[in-house]
């Protein structure tokens, strides 16, 4: 943890708090088009962690079982132990979850309705650009050279040519990393 | 933890409480508890192909079907997919009990999975060996978010407007680093009135 680390105080806590609030209500698509943002603040903003600890954050939570969201668990845990562990899950979680019990009590129709349909159609690819700027963010905080690149390029192919579990995929990394190509 | 199993024609398991596969099904907090918590726990890097497999395969509790509309709506609204597919299964058997079983189900276990990942990660994660083992996972790690892009990128129209949203998005958050509110505010709006233009 970083000595200027100020999230552990009460007000920079709440602070954190509200702010992974609001990203999670703007996770349209899924939870990878906030990476950035999340990226941005922790990295970025506030230095709470440097760029190699949210990367190893992220691959550490796609390395676990459960959804992918849980990697803000270990990254609010680096940030501030229990507190932030659990004020970030919480956060990521429970008002998303909230939204959608009012939609469903709002007897919502299909999302086949026209403004659903509208909806899905228009922020595909404002998705697709965040999802991008996710990877291209996690790139850049571990390649530094060719090789990095070419394992990150390597992974993807094998992501879209074959039906191998991700779980291998990152075993694979590891592997990489230790026998030191990367 | 993770069962190697192929597509096998699923054989509903004996579940407490629930007559499978009848309609009016009946399921208590319980029930959707442990099966999200399965859910979790199989789902190594694609928590949704589970909920498939253990919703509607094992348990059938939904079908095809209705998983694809949980899913559709799910995709809609913001938040993990997964958590919110659990949110609309667990309301609709058993209320807002269910809704907050099928969530702490589904959280639960890799919650304190990830705290254990993180003490360890604190207490071994600067060791050479380790640092060289993360950054290799990290590597494939974003390999695994570009690969997501390039599939969704291949289902986007071959017209110019979707791909300059695309950009535009790309570039404000990727590379500017924009705050992704002031990006959503301005091309939001704008994309979904066009696409609700372009519809009728």
């Amino acid at each position: 943890m970083n000595p200027e680390n100020h999230a552990g105080e009460s007000d920079g806590m709440l602070a954190m708090f509200f702010h992974f609030v609001l990203l999670s209500l703007m996770a349209v698509g899924g939870i990878n088009t906030v990476l950035p943002d999340i990226q941005r603040y922790v990295v970025e903003a506030n230095h709470w962690l440097t760029a190699k600890q949210f990367a190893d954050s992220y691959a550490l939570g796609q390395a676990s079982p459960g959804p992918n969201v849980m990697y803000v668990t270990l990254v609010g845990w680096l940030i501030a132990g229990w507190a932030g562990a659990l004020s970030v899950t919480v956060a990521m979680l429970v008002p998303t979850a909230l939204l959608t019990l009012l939609v469903v009590r709002l007897n919502a129709r299909a999302p086949d309705a026209p403004l659903g349909l509208a909806v899905r159609r228009g922020l595909a690819p404002i998705t697709l650009g965040l999802i991008l700027s996710s990877g291209w963010i996690l790139v850049n905080s571990v390649n530094h050279d060719w090789r990095g690149y070419a394992l990150t390029g390597v992974t993807a192919l094998l992501v879209l040519r074959t039906r191998l579990n991700p779980l291998w995929l990152i075993a694979g990394g590891a592997v990489a990393g230790v026998a030191g190509i990367v | 933890m993770k069962r190697p199993e192929g597509d096998e024609p699923a054989l509903p398991e004996p579940d407490p409480g629930a007559s499978s596969g009848a309609v009016g099904l009946r399921i208590g907090p319980l029930a959707l508890f442990l099966a999200f918590s399965e859910i979790a726990i199989s789902g190594f890097g694609g928590t949704l192909a589970w909920s498939h497999r253990v919703l509607v395969e094992r348990r059938r509790w939904l079908s095809q079907r209705e998983f694809l509309e949980s899913l559709a709506l799910g995709q809609l609204l913001p938040g993990p997919n997964v958590a919110n597919v659990a949110v609309m299964v667990g309301h609709r058997y058993a209320g807002y009990p269910g809704a907050a079983a099928a969530l702490a189900g589904l959280t639960t276990v890799p919650f304190a999975l990830m705290i254990i990942v993180a003490l360890l990660y604190q207490r071994y994660g600067a060791l050479p060996l380790a640092q060289q083992a993360l950054t290799g996972m990290s590597a494939a790690a974003a390999g695994l978010v570009v690969a997501t892009g390039l599939k969704m990128a291949a289902g986007l129209p071959r017209r110019w407007r979707p791909w300059l949203f695309a950009a535009l998005a790309f570039a404000g958050v990727g590379v500017l680093r924009f705050p992704l509110f002031g990006v959503l505010g301005v091309l939001g709006p704008f994309a979904v009135a066009l696409a609700w233009k372009e519809k009728r």
